[in-house]
């Protein structure tokens, strides 16, 4: 519209006078464009407002904080997480068993944030060098923890935890400090070894996608779980399949009225992987894991 | 650089914050001389007529940019669906055959709300910088941004309902958008949490291609929707700080599109097919204050003007390099 103007003014200044300015100085402002200003300026009060609302949606994750989700290995602690992660998903692309998912809006745990649903598909290391913290670009994932970050008591590992697919080799330890989460036999009542009952067949049935390294068909290539079909005669899965050493065994306990049973039992080396979470027969998991929970006495 | 074109490049830069251009208070004298011979020439009248009746209008650029953006973004899902790890990652932050690159509006807001910098952040801001200087700033906006490809079919529809006097395009002032700049800058420092990303049409729409589709695209839709039937381009006109970030690259980017006041009729196509229309204030009759002014760091390069000119008075450019088209 402004072009027009100008244009018809260059177009004819040779013939008619110049405008004359109106008396104070600034030029006048007819009532038809002082109400398209004044319009204007309350669409852009209107767009202010829908996009710093929708904005505010983003801010969901930190008031949902308190509901614990898995984050991937080496994951800083929730809020230091929201903050620095990039949303890039270049830990989902690394991750040999595609265990990291990217939460969606509805999700409440951050558009675009990576996360592991371990019932589905839990981290089983078989990556061996935890790539997805090698791959995060903002150290939202990471080795070393800045020294300006706190660790939570209990949420640092007694010592590096041994991954038993590489126990014989030179260097057989995770580059890892603290752990993601701890495994808790939740539902002890549904357990398989607590009711001193066996397991036979494909745990999770013959549809689960999830997939698992067996040391016994292929160090470097995981297959899926439904291809392993077990046979015990004292259900031991959450232990059979651990894939750090010491984190979980089966143990005599006694129970609250005194007599003894079996039951698998957590360790502190458990760094919340969420394995135990996946092999557990049983509908829902006996054992599952405590996203984000420290080690407790 | 004259005087007149160094003061023009400072009103240039204003305009990238949100100023409207303004008239020149003074023009060069080369260029007096040629507005003065244009006023009322028939001849060149006659030259306008026939050159109009035989101009073509071409799409050259504009296929050569949607070809560059769909190949962009399509080596990011194919790098993750066929495993070939070219271009591994999302637009927000990737890794091209190992090397980091992060967008910087992304990194800035990681930065400000994390307040720690870790090396291969640092690393892959550095090298966009670098790539994007290289390349002219917003030319991110239009050969890379998914969104800005989803805005032009949307822009063309508000077009047509516009003809059809359905709509009408409400503008909004153009300040809007370095006030949000700055809340977005300073809520992720006061909350410590990257609220611009939760938000951003660019980094959705870029995992949607490559991790599958979610629901967060409804809010993309809900941009697309106002922009079809409220307002035309809104969100990159009047809203995006990811703009605003990579036009203050622009600033001191070689790459640039060039006018040349000499052929110009000033007939406005250029600025009618503009995703930034203020940018190119300069070829209204009678503000060009050289013979030839470099258009402002707000323009993304889209080269849609270059395409339209019928007089090819608007051509890309690289300071100090001989003309590419």
């Amino acid at each position: 519209m402004s072009e027009i103007d100008d244009e018809v003014a260059g177009d004819n200044s040779d013939s008619n006078p110049p405008r004359q300015p109106a008396g104070n100085g600034k030029p006048a402002v007819s009532i038809a464009k002082r109400q398209t200003n004044r319009r204007r300026v309350l669409r852009t009060i209107l767009l202010t407002g829908g996009v710093l609302g929708a904005a505010m949606s983003g801010f969901l994750p930190l008031v949902y904080a308190q509901k614990k989700r898995l984050r991937p290995p080496g994951a800083l602690d929730e809020k230091d997480f929201l903050g620095s992660c990039i949303k890039c998903g270049q830990c989902v692309q690394v991750c040999p068993v595609s265990a990291i998912k990217l939460a969606d809006l509805v999700d409440g745990m951050g558009v675009g944030t990576p996360y592991i649903d371990p019932r589905a598909q839990a981290c089983d290391f078989s990556c061996d060098a935890v790539q997805c913290i090698l791959a995060c670009p903002t150290g939202s994932l990471t080795y070393h923890k800045p020294d300006f970050l706190p660790v939570r008591p209990g949420a640092a590992l007694a010592a590096k935890p041994i991954l038993i697919a590489k126990e014989n080799d030179p260097e057989p330890t995770l580059n890892m400090h603290e752990r993601i989460g701890v495994a808790r036999l939740t539902r002890p009542e549904a357990c398989l070894a607590v009711q001193g009952k066996g397991f036979k067949g494909q745990t999770r049935g013959p549809d689960f996608k999830g997939q698992l390294r067996y040391m016994t068909v292929d160090r470097w290539k995981p297959v899926k779980v439904s291809s392993h079909p077990y046979d015990v005669a004292e259900c031991d899965l959450c232990v059979r399949e651990c894939p750090v050493k010491g984190a979980i065994s089966i143990e005599t306990v006694f129970a609250p009225d005194g007599s003894q049973r079996k039951s698998p039992v957590v360790h502190e080396p458990c760094v919340g992987c969420g394995v135990c979470e996946m092999v557990c027969p049983v509908e829902p998991a006996a054992i599952t894991i405590e996203a984000g929970e420290v080690w407790k006495l | 650089m004259s005087a007149l074109l160094k003061r023009r490049f400072v009103d240039q830069i204003k305009v990238l914050f949100g100023a409207e251009p303004s008239k020149p208070k003074e023009i060069g004298p080369a260029a007096q001389q040629i507005h003065f011979y244009k006023k009322g020439n028939r001849d060149l009248i006659a030259e306008k007529l026939h050159a109009r009746a035989h101009a073509t209008p071409s799409h050259k650029w504009r296929n050569r940019r949607w070809a560059t953006l769909i190949f962009a973004n399509l080596l990011f899902t194919l790098s993750f669906f066929l495993d070939i790890q070219i271009l591994e990652g999302a637009l927000t932050a990737s890794r091209f055959v190992g090397f980091h690159l992060i967008d910087l509006n992304s990194a800035l807001q990681v930065m400000l709300a994390h307040k720690h910098i870790i090396n291969n952040l640092l690393i892959g801001t550095g090298t966009v910088l670098v790539l994007w200087v290289l390349l002219g700033g917003r030319t991110f906006c239009s050969w890379v941004c998914p969104y800005h490809l989803l805005a032009e079919w949307a822009e063309k529809i508000h077009l047509f309902l516009v003809s059809k006097k359905l709509v009408t395009d409400q503008n909004i002032d153009r300040r809007l958008r370095s006030v949000f700049w700055v809340i977005f800058a300073l809520l992720a420092v006061a909350t410590g949490y990257t609220v611009f990303e939760a938000i951003s049409p660019t980094g959705i729409l870029s995992r949607a291609l490559i991790y599958g589709p979610g629901l967060a695209l409804l809010w993309v839709l809900a941009l697309l929707f106002f922009e079809v039937f409220f307002s035309r381009r809104a969100w990159c006109r009047y809203a995006c700080p990811i703009g605003l970030t990579y036009g203050v690259v622009g600033i001191v980017s070689p790459v640039r599109i060039l006018y040349k006041l000499d052929g110009c009729f000033h007939e406005g196509d250029c600025r009618k097919v503009c995703l930034v229309p203020h940018v190119l204030d300069t070829v209204i009759k009678g503000r060009a204050v050289e013979p030839e002014v470099p258009i402002g760091p707000d323009c993304t390069r889209c080269g849609l003007c270059v395409d339209v000119c019928p007089t090819g008075s608007l051509s890309f450019d690289v300071k100090g390099l001989s003309k590419l088209a």
